[in-house]
């Protein structure tokens, strides 16, 4: 920029720029009109579901342990948004992970919206039962593409975790409990550095095979860039279908929106996110932590593709979690709207 | 070096440059990207706290040390306007000049270059907008009163020998017009390109942008100007910098603005993020094996 003003008058108010701009607001379904449609990038998806990770993997990373009801009050403000699938919780041992302690009260405790969905967490069958119990009506299970991190995350081989998320996997679809299979360390992993796209597709393709509907491949600290992005997806989409695909970016490196933008190129219309780009990175003291989903649905809004979501209320709901969790945000769109 | 203007064909865009941002779009990526770091101009100048003459001196010189082949020094404007740079002679005597190196710094009028050139420039840069109302707030007249400027400055610049880089404000969104057309930004980037500009840098001022609104500017844009000549100038305010980047990289932009730590934050949106910070650039460029230029190792530091 030029010469900077050090009074700025008379410029427009941030909503009014922004609503103009149809990058905020309602979702952009039939706001568009004809001559912009057109001009917006080709060759991506009209839709994107947007899969919110923040009260489970955002949370879990916030060294600030969040009061149940806290949880609850978020999560139900997240449900008022028009997000489809929130990340409710993990059941998981409270040794392990002493912030998803209270996942049975937070699971019973939440209202849940019609037409939004609350997977949760299960990394073994004595889990999925709780959860079951509980009133889970999805579940998530945890692979790597990365031996080591197996190992130190879970305490067992790829090989052996397959093993327990099959024997999940298997009494779900019995229940009729769709269930979800993550990837870690999909671009990369703190224990073994490069990740070849190989492996990630045999791990991706194993979840598939035993029941998952959808793999959520993670860039889990953050290390990927647009061109490891590209390759990793290539080789899995030669062995999954592109509509069982998600991406889970974390923004550890500033990353993260350039390799989503990636992935939607390739045809990916399934992105992970957490509001106010929650949770740090174990791996990377001082880090920042995933995607912001207000920054994800700015950049989706831009691009004149549909999410359903209200980029106003997911704002609203980061500065509940941020001010309850004494933070300030990750998001850089909230960072420029909150004080302006 | 002085700036060199050539008639060119106009560019067919249409499929090709859709094709650009589609799956094939890493192949289409440039092998080698300038950065133009302007962390000690544009990021300092938005920072509040007045940072010293030494210490700026001595971030221009850890930066030339980094590899860095262009770094915009500072800005020769009144320092009733920016007080930040009121010290703009003191900083390009003081900082070490490494060969291979440029150290452009900012002239808004013709009073300004002239000081800048007795304080030894060699390169200066001109800043329009692609926006009538940002104008007249920012720099007080008009548009067209704004390129009578710069052309006193460009005739001048010639007869000095001295190379002269345009830039464009507000090419994706104005902080008082709102949208801005990528017909009117390619019309002021062909202005100052036929006027003697050798580069214009395209500035999303207030980071509004997204990358399918980049694409559309550019292609715009490329109607004019060859790309060759462009660069980007993209500000992370709502944290869409690095993807805009990227789009501009897949669109055949190779040289690209940025500021170590993300310096400066943004006037029209307190507490919002600045310039894009070159260490997630130069993170991201070296992932896609994309060779970022650095001058020829001087004599000193050969074995």
């Amino acid at each position: 920029m030029g010469n900077v003003p050090s009074a700025v008058k008379h410029c427009l108010s941030y909503q009014q720029l922004l609503r103009e701009h149809l990058w905020i607001g309602d979702s952009v379904a039939g706001a568009l009109d004809p001559a912009q449609e057109t001009s917006q990038l080709s060759g991506l998806p009209e839709f994107v579901k947007i899969v919110e990770v923040g009260p489970r993997d955002g949370l879990q990373n916030e060294k600030v342990i969040v009061p149940t009801d806290i949880k609850i009050e978020f999560i139900n403000r997240l449900s008022q948004t028009g997000l489809s699938v929130i990340e409710v919780t993990s059941f998981v041992s409270s040794r392990w992970v002493p912030q998803m302690a209270d996942h049975t009260e937070v699971m019973k405790g939440i209202h849940q919206y019609p037409g939004v969905r609350y997977p949760v967490l299960t990394p073994n069958l004595q889990g999925f039962h709780r959860a079951v119990a509980a009133g889970a009506t999805e579940i998530s299970v945890f692979g790597a593409a990365s031996e080591s991190f197996s190992k130190k995350n879970i305490n067992c081989s790829i090989e052996e975790s397959m093993g327990k998320f099959e024997e999940v996997v298997k009494s779900a679809r019995h229940m009729n409990i769709p269930a979800r299979g993550y990837v870690s360390c999909a671009l990369g992993c703190p224990y073994e550095g490069i990740i070849t796209p190989q492996k990630v597709t045999e791990v991706s393709k194993r979840l598939y095979s035993m029941g998952c509907y959808e793999i959520s491949l993670g860039d889990t600290i953050g290390v990927g860039t647009p061109g490891s992005m590209k390759r990793m997806l290539e080789s899995v989409m030669k062995e999954i279908p592109l509509g069982a695909l998600a991406v889970h970016c974390h923004d550890t490196y500033g990353q993260a929106l350039a390799n989503i933008l990636t992935a939607l190129q390739m045809g990916i219309n399934v992105v992970d996110s957490a509001v106010s780009g929650l949770g740090g990175c174990p791996y990377a003291k001082g880090a920042s932590g995933n995607v912001a989903t207000e920054d994800l649905i700015y950049m989706l809004n831009g691009l004149g593709l549909n999410t359903g979501v209200n980029l106003y209320k997911v704002m609203e709901a980061g500065d509940f979690i941020c001010k309850a969790v004494n933070k300030t945000t990750n998001s850089k769109v909230a960072q420029a709207s909150f004080h302006a | 070096m002085a700036a060199m203007t050539k008639a060119l064909p106009r560019r067919l865009v249409g499929l090709a440059s859709l094709r650009a941002v589609s799956t094939s779009s890493m192949d289409t990526l440039p092998k080698r990207v300038k950065i133009v770091e302007v962390g000690p101009r544009d990021g300092l100048q938005n920072e509040k706290n007045i940072v010293s003459t030494p210490l700026k001196i001595k971030l221009i010189d850890m930066l030339s040390e980094a590899g860095l082949s262009v770094i915009e020094a500072t800005s020769f404007v009144s320092p009733k306007w920016v007080p930040q740079m009121a010290d703009h002679a003191e900083v390009l005597k003081g900082i070490q000049k490494f060969p291979g190196i440029t150290y452009p710094v900012l002239t808004p009028n013709l009073k300004g270059f002239e000081a800048a050139v007795a304080a030894g420039a060699k390169e200066v840069a001109i800043f329009g907008a692609a926006s009538e109302l940002f104008t007249k707030k920012n720099i007080n007249c008009s548009m067209e009163e704004s390129f009578q400027r710069f052309d006193a400055i460009l005739k001048a610049a010639q007869s000095a020998n001295i190379s002269v880089r345009g830039y464009v404000s507000c090419v994706l969104g104005c902080p008082y017009e709102g949208k801005i057309s990528p017909a009117k930004v390619a019309e002021v980037t062909k202005k100052l390109y036929s006027m003697g500009c050798y580069e214009i840098s395209l500035g999303d001022t207030i980071g509004v942008g997204t990358p399918g609104i980049m694409k559309d500017m550019l292609s715009a844009v490329m109607l004019e100007v060859p790309p060759a000549a462009l660069a980007v100038h993209c500000h992370d305010t709502y944290g869409q910098a690095l993807a805009n980047t990227l789009v501009a990289l897949q669109m055949g932009v190779s040289v690209v603005d940025s500021s170590v730590a993300g310096l400066g934050g943004c006037p029209y949106a307190q507490g919002a993020s600045g310039n894009l910070a070159t260490e997630d650039l130069v993170y991201m460029l070296e992932g896609l094996g994309i060779h970022t230029v650095s001058p020829p190792t001087p004599w000193w530091r050969q074995p």
